[in-house]
């Protein structure tokens, strides 16, 4: 009975395959394939979830997969089910069938209507890879391909500019969660010493022993996972992205930012509820989170004059709720809460363009000229701060921005990593640096001692120059391959171990790494206008490139579809706990890599195109 | 800081100006077409186009690719291709041109010279100005405007939007600028526009150009704001604001931010220029490439108009038959056209009309429990007549999804675990069973089918807020004088004569106003229908009526009725005030009706693509009728889409021929205005309304992105007012890419029956309405009553047109082509 789980996880993933292979002209062939495979998922889980019940509801794990294996260290995949599962596939599962059947009409005619279904499909393949995880490796996985297609979901309309800025904005804060869950993982690591699963985390015993033993480390994995999951879940500080994220056809947004996405936030607190349980001062902080934001975000909706934005507010605020009753322990309350919450806000943004209609009709015949709201009995100065303040959101917006700001300036200030430089001085260090992990016995162990750290520093001033760099769409390209290169060097230098290990990390890098460069020449040759001081909008016309570009850039950021997703786990073991800065290094390293490459892959190929012989939209619109 | 003393720029002038080139849209609920390019009216069309071009950045004709792609398509014929090219060139350079028009190659790309002052901000001072300000203004200005969306309203209102702005900044610890000299210049001085230009620009010969520049960034925002501003009254809930109050806070903003980022000292834009930037309003040359693309215009728009012409030629005028079994009024509309075509095809003893849909009565109406009254009439009519509803039986039925309190935190909880369910189930059945829910705008419920009305004024002194409550029997009867006198209908009456009004239903649709009868502001003509009707049956109005040499027989009675254009449904109103007599033919009648509305929904289905075409007509409008009630559907009819055509005559003229939905059809009669006093109220209002609902399909399908509303499906409804994409995007003004898609961009034509020289000292005798023609904004052709010839109407005068002839054929029945043909159809001869 286990096996079938890994159904429910294929089926999106053949569902995704197969609309990538239907042409584009066809539409309803496309439509119908999805639905009906999503109808199918959706029966047939609804089916699996009453057998479950009637033979009492096991707890079920299911090791799927092993990717990779060396002595102390195992990769795999690996499925678990209960409650939670069940709650969150029921949900997932319907809202995914209805709104592809509404889309299936709604989105007729559309250009891009492949791409739309695609994307889709993708994100549910993420969606049910992380509902189903049983490991935390396993949910890293759906958890990036949800990154990566909500932000092709918010860029869908990908020739604006506002769409494909904001979709980067989201993205960049995404990212920004996913440091939480690598150095959750690696925490988690060296508490454990292997990938413990979700099923051994609730029922070995060995777990409380190893956080009791550990509190700090206990704490500091709590702690990480909590900004994951604020994060995704747009609680504060990070609340601001998820409106803006309403950028795509609206049923993506009900269904993604008004439901599933906004609460995987939650899930994730669901899943690690072991790891926190015991943890008063988190669950305090957890509770606490929960409540400010919740507070902030109904003060920020109910100043909201736009439909889409009230409904995210509103949906962010009651997610803090959602997070009181998690550090409360009522996990049955917060899964009725999810539930309730997803369908409502899902609904209400469907129908949110027949509020026009409906409101001024109401309207019509209730006007009432100036009606009174609570905030009328504060004081004029309390209430006229706190009205500017939502009306701005708290600022929470320019401190998302100013949280890029330190990096922005310190890449501006790196000016002299340029091409020459490149050449004539890193490719030559690096080679050194090699030199030198070969007759490693000969350093003094003072030096050695901080060469990992060295190296990984200047991994990172290459990523930040590559994610500030505004001219040479290919340096910024190369450095962050380079980047890469000085990590595996770095950790060589950490930890003897298989250099197999090394070249497993670096395989997808180079390989994707050549691809990508060879798209940008090519590109180049064909286009005379190709930088990155504004959006370039070369998909327009070269769609092709872009799809092939999009996919190196997944592969240079360990997405999972080269080895090099299993390398960097690798790596990420050989970084001893007490290690702060040069896993601070790799860390930021790793999380500025996809954001520049995916900048990269936005300002060439997404945006308002340069060329103008054709209709295009105002920036501003 | 002291005020301002310019020489060069005159504040008024240019705000005066600015405002003239802003769209022109009004809040989503008063949604009424226009020609979106207004402020080049003045201007011919070739060159109005060229400039529009050249200043703004519209694409403003179809591209050079779908020209020739319409000619090897045969969509424009090589006849009308050499006809036009000759006309213009000359004989001996048909080859030449031929050429350029059909091969050469050209540089099709564009660069508005809107925006290259302000592009200096972000070449030399590398700021972005738009994305920091930008948000800020939008939020503001919307929550300030909100009509009902905010739980929360902006907290000061009455006094006008700068002050109210003030008075929060006076009293409020959290500022909305950063800089302490912005804030004291906002709060302590008095802002002019000019001074604030002072310190941002520096020289005043570049001011107008940068109040553009900054406006045109946002050009959707700014329209809204002088459209609210002239038209406070197209708000429910009122509020103060000018464009010049705009400007300053923007003009502050700019400030604020640079001084943000540079400190307070940096120098005026003017300081740092690089050359002299393209001068906006310099005069703009015609290029070949504008030339080619204009005679591809042309030759694509006479091809289809001969083929029109061809048509009416093949017209065989039958006598007259007397209407024995009734007569119906529609409005003037397009869609009316097929349903008039399938009701006199069901029954060949009745006799249809067109006028528009307000048939001639004018008044606001304010139904029953109503706080507002709405205008029901064209949007330049202000009447001084109220209609009232009174003992409506039907209760308006809510949806708590909309409500404020799914927002409030503690009571969200609540809603948010209980009602969360029920939204599940709603969605369900939204899916699987599409029905009416109170979230669709129904046609139906503008005025209950079983109220009365206080149609008739008792005593003059019944006002209301200035309006005077019905009207007298006199006002009656000059208003259904009119109304028979302009559609020709002053002896040969048929027992009942229906007027029928028109609405549309539709759900998740915020452009709905644009749906209903633009004759009636944008709301369905129930009400107006209902009205006449008892005007015509009322007795001293008959009377009067005979004194004025119109006798209507007394077993004669109209009956109002209005049309569902999304549903093709009609509801009949005060059906038991029929005699007996009347009251059995009604039902005959009735059936004539339904056949025709199936045929009707039948012919509109070969559009819809979810809808198989070779159905019977009864199962495709039970399949219409859902369609319309479906929340995932973006187009529950295609509206205006496909209009060319407006025809001005008698229904001899056009019977029998399938005209594909294509026409604006007003009856008249040439022979009872012999001086065409009645044509030109007939023909004053056809340019903006007709013209109007044309040029915006029109301009909104050849650059739906910037002269459209792009595709409505990301749209975000802000304030109630208007739709933007996503939270921080600039309004969207025009039609969205689902309701013209299938349009095809092709100007006007207007047919007038009558003859040239009472046509052309008709449109002459009010310069808004020749404005339309002598510009060529609309074509004018006028057929001779005797000798069926036709005029063109050319650079002001008449002049003798033979339409290059195509065949038209004849058919019997039009359902197998219509089952089969997607695009538009040519025009047939139906015998």
């Amino acid at each position: 009975m286990q096996s079938i789980i890994q159904y429910f996880v294929l089926l999106p993933f053949i569902g995704f395959i197969i609309s990538l292979l239907i042409p584009r002209k066809n539409e309803k062939l496309l439509s119908n394939i999805i639905v009906y495979l999503v109808g199918l998922h959706f029966i047939s889980f609804i089916g699996f979830v009453g057998y479950w019940l009637y033979i009492g509801h096991p707890l079920i794990d299911f090791k799927n997969l092993v990717l990779f294996e060396s002595s102390g260290y195992e990769f795999f995949i690996d499925f678990y089910f209960d409650k939670v599962t069940v709650v969150y596939m029921t949900v997932g599962s319907f809202l995914t069938f209805l709104v592809t059947i509404y889309c299936s009409y709604y989105l007729h005619r559309e250009e891009g209507y492949k791409r739309f279904f695609n994307t889709i499909m993708f994100f549910y393949t993420g969606y049910n890879l992380t509902v189903f995880a049983g490991n935390l490796e396993t949910l890293f996985v759906g958890w990036e391909i949800l990154g990566i297609s909500s932000f092709l979901l918010i860029a869908f309309y990908r020739d604006r500019y506002l769409p494909v800025k904001n979709a980067f904005k989201v993205f960049s804060i995404y990212r920004l969660g996913d440091v939480g869950l690598i150095l959750a993982m690696w925490a988690c690591h060296h508490l454990f010493h292997e990938n413990i699963t979700f099923f051994q985390l609730k029922h070995d015993l060995l777990v409380n022993e190893h956080l009791e033993s550990h509190t700090l480390i206990g704490i500091f994995v709590a702690i990480m996972i909590l900004i994951t999951a604020a994060a995704k879940s747009a609680q504060l500080p990070f609340s601001s992205w998820l409106p803006r994220a309403m950028e795509g056809p609206t049923p993506s947004s009900a269904i993604f930012y008004g439901s599933l996405s906004v609460h995987l936030g939650a899930f994730l607190l669901l899943r690690t509820y072991v790891l926190w349980e015991h943890q008063t001062s988190v669950r305090i902080l957890i509770g606490l989170l929960g409540l400010t934001t919740s507070i902030v975000a109904t003060g920020i909706a109910r100043v909201q004059s736009s439909i889409k934005s009230q409904i995210a507010y509103s949906s962010i605020s009651q997610i803090g709720l959602i997070f009181i009753e998690l550090a409360c322990g009522f996990e049955i309350l917060s899964l009725i809460h999810f539930a309730g919450n997803a369908f409502l806000r899902t609904y209400q943004l469907l129908v949110s363009p027949s509020v026009v209609s409906y409101l001024i009709r109401e309207q019509f015949y209730n006007f009432v000229p100036r009606p009174k709201s609570i905030e009328d009995s504060f004081s004029k100065k309390i209430k006229y701060t706190f009205y500017m303040l939502s009306l701005k959101e708290f600022n929470l917006d320019t401190l998302m921005y100013q949280l890029w700001r330190p990096l922005k300036i310190m890449g501006k200030s790196l000016n002299f990593i340029n091409k020459k430089n490149v050449l004539y001085y890193f490719i030559p260090a690096y080679v050194i640096g090699i030199a030198l992990l070969i007759n490693e016995d000969y350093i003094p162990k003072q030096i050695h001692d901080y060469l990992p750290t060295l190296f990984s520093f200047i991994g990172f001033a290459m990523v930040l120059k590559s994610y500030t760099e505004r001219k040479n769409v290919h340096l910024a390209w190369v450095l962050i391959i380079m980047n890469h290169f000085w990590i595996a060097l770095a950790i060589s230098f950490n930890e003897h171990y298989m250099y197999t290990q090394s070249l497993l990390y670096l395989s997808g890098i180079v390989v994707m790494g050549t691809v990508g460069h060879f798209t940008i020449k090519k590109l180049k040759a064909i286009e005379t206008h190709v930088d990155l001081n504004q959006f370039n909008g070369h998909a327009y016309e070269h769609p092709k490139f872009a799809f092939v570009f999009l996919l190196s850039c997944l592969g240079l950021t360990g997405f999972p579809i080269t080895p090099t997703f299993i390398g960097e786990d690798i790596i990420f073991t050989h970084i001893h706990e007490d290690q702060v800065a040069l896993a601070f290094f790799t860390t930021s390293s790793l999380i500025i890599d996809g954001i520049a490459a995916i900048r990269i892959y936005a300002r060439v190929f997404m945006g308002p195109h340069v060329k103008t012989y054709h209709e295009s939209a105002f920036k501003s619109s | 800081m002291g005020t301002h003393n310019s020489s060069s720029f005159n504040e008024h002038d240019a705000l005066h100006e600015l405002r003239h080139f802003l769209p022109a849209q009004a809040p989503l609920k008063d949604f009424i077409h226009h020609n979106t390019l207004h402020a080049f009216q003045n201007l011919k069309w070739d060159k109005a186009l060229i400039r529009a071009e050249k200043m703004f950045g519209y694409k403003v004709s179809l591209s050079l690719d779908e020209y020739r792609n319409l000619y090897k398509a045969k969509r424009i014929k090589q006849e009308n291709l050499e006809r036009v090219i000759a006309e213009r060139k000359g004989k001996e350079s048909l080859v030449l041109w031929l050429n350029k028009t059909l091969t050469k190659d050209y540089d099709i790309s564009t660069s508005p010279r809107i925006g290259a002052l302000r592009h200096f901000w972000k070449s030399q001072y590398h700021i972005n100005l738009d994305s920091v300000t930008h948000p800020k203004i939008f939020r503001i200005l919307c929550s300030y405007l909100d009509q009902g969306i905010s739980i929360w309203k902006f907290p000061v209102h009455e006094k006008g939007f700068l002050t109210s702005l003030r008075e929060i900044e006076k009293n409020s610890s959290a500022s909305i600028f950063k800089s302490k000299r912005v804030k004291k210049l906002f709060l302590e001085t008095r802002c002019e526009i000019g001074s604030l230009l002072d310190i941002l620009i520096g020289d005043e010969k570049l001011y107008k150009q940068y109040i553009f520049d900054q406006q045109f960034a946002h050009q959707g925002w700014s329209g809204m704001v002088c459209s609210i501003e002239d038209q406070p009254q197209s708000l429910l809930d009122p509020k103060k604001i000018s464009l010049q109050e705009l400007i300053i806070l923007e003009s502050l903003l700019e400030i604020d931010t640079l001084d943000s980022k540079l400190g307070e000292n940096w120098a005026p834009l003017s300081h740092k220029l690089l050359g002299t930037p393209l001068d906006l309003f310099a005069p703009v040359e015609t290029t070949e490439l504008s030339e080619v693309l204009s005679i591809f215009q042309n030759a694509y728009e006479w091809t289809y108009y001969d083929n029109v012409l061809s048509g009416l030629k093949a017209v065989t005028p039958e006598p007259k038959k007397l209407a024995t079994s009734f007569q119906a009024m529609f409005c003037i509309d397009d869609r009316e056209c097929s349903l008039r075509r399938y009701i006199e095809l069901n029954d060949h003893d009745c006799e249809t009309f067109g006028t528009p849909g307000f048939f001639t009565v004018e008044f606001f109406f304010k139904p029953e429990h109503g706080k507002f009254y709405s205008k029901l009439c064209p949007a330049p009519v202000t009447p001084k007549y109220l209609i009232k509803e009174i003992d409506t039986k039907s209760v308006r039925k809510k949806d708590v999804h909309f409500t404020n309190q799914t927002h409030s935190l503690l009571r969200g909880w609540l809603i948010s675990q209980t009602l969360g369910f029920w939204s599940a189930l709603r969605l369900f059945l939204n899916i699987f069973r599409p029905t009416m829910s109170p979230a669709t705008a129904h046609s139906f419920n503008h005025m209950d089918q079983f109220s009365q009305l206080t149609i008739e004024n008792k005593d003059p002194k019944d006002i209301e807020n200035g309006l005077q409550i019905g009207f007298n029997v006199d006002e009656m009867t000059t208003r259904v004088e009119a109304l028979l006198k302009s559609i020709g209908l002053v002896k040969d009456f048929a027992p009942i004569i229906y007027v029928i009004g028109h609405g549309s239903s539709s759900v998740n649709n915020p452009h709905y106003a644009g749906y209903d009868c633009g004759a009636c502001s944008g709301r369905p003509g129930s009400v107006n229908a209902r009205v006449m009707c008892y005007m015509a049956n009322k007795k001293e109005v008959r009377e009067k009526l005979k004194q004025n040499g119109i006798t209507i027989p007394e077993t004669t009675q109209f009956l109002g009725g209005l049309h569902d254009t999304s549903r093709d449904e009609i509801a009949f109103f005060d059906e038991n005030s029929l005699s007996p007599g009347n009251q059995d033919s009604h039902q005959r009648n009735k059936l004539t009706f339904s056949k025709s509305l199936d045929s009707n929904a039948k012919e509109r289905s070969r559009r819809l693509v979810s809808i198989d075409t070779h159905l019977t007509a009864e199962k495709i409008h039970e399949k219409v009728k859902t369609r319309s009630v479906s929340i995932f559907e973006p187009r529950p009819e295609l509206n205006h889409a496909t209009n060319t055509l407006c025809i001005v005559g008698s229904r001899e003229l056009t019977k029998g021929l399938f005209l594909d939905r294509r026409a604006f059809m007003n009856s008249y009669d040439y022979r009872i205005d012999p001086e065409g006093k009645i044509l030109a109220g007939i023909m004053k209002p056809l340019g903006p309304v007709c013209g109007g609902i044309n040029l915006e399909y029109f301009f909104s399908r050849v650059d739906n992105h910037k002269l459209g509303a792009g595709t409505k499906l990301p749209h975000n409804v802000m304030g109630l007012f208007g739709v933007a994409n996503g939270i921080d995007g600039d309004l969207r003004p025009g039609l969205p890419l689902q309701m013209v898609e299938v349009h095809d961009p092709i100007r006007l034509l207007i047919i007038v029956e009558h003859f040239p020289n009472v046509v052309l000292s008709t449109i002459k005798s009010f310069d808004p309405m020749y404005e339309w023609f002598i510009n060529e904004w609309i074509n004018l052709i006028a057929v001779d009553p005797e000798t069926k010839q036709f005029f063109l109407f050319k650079e002001g005068s008449f002049v003798p047109y033979e339409p290059i002839s195509q065949t038209v054929e004849t058919v019997k029945d039009m359902t197998p082509i219509i089952e089969k043909t997607l695009d538009n159809i040519p025009v047939y001869l139906v015998k």
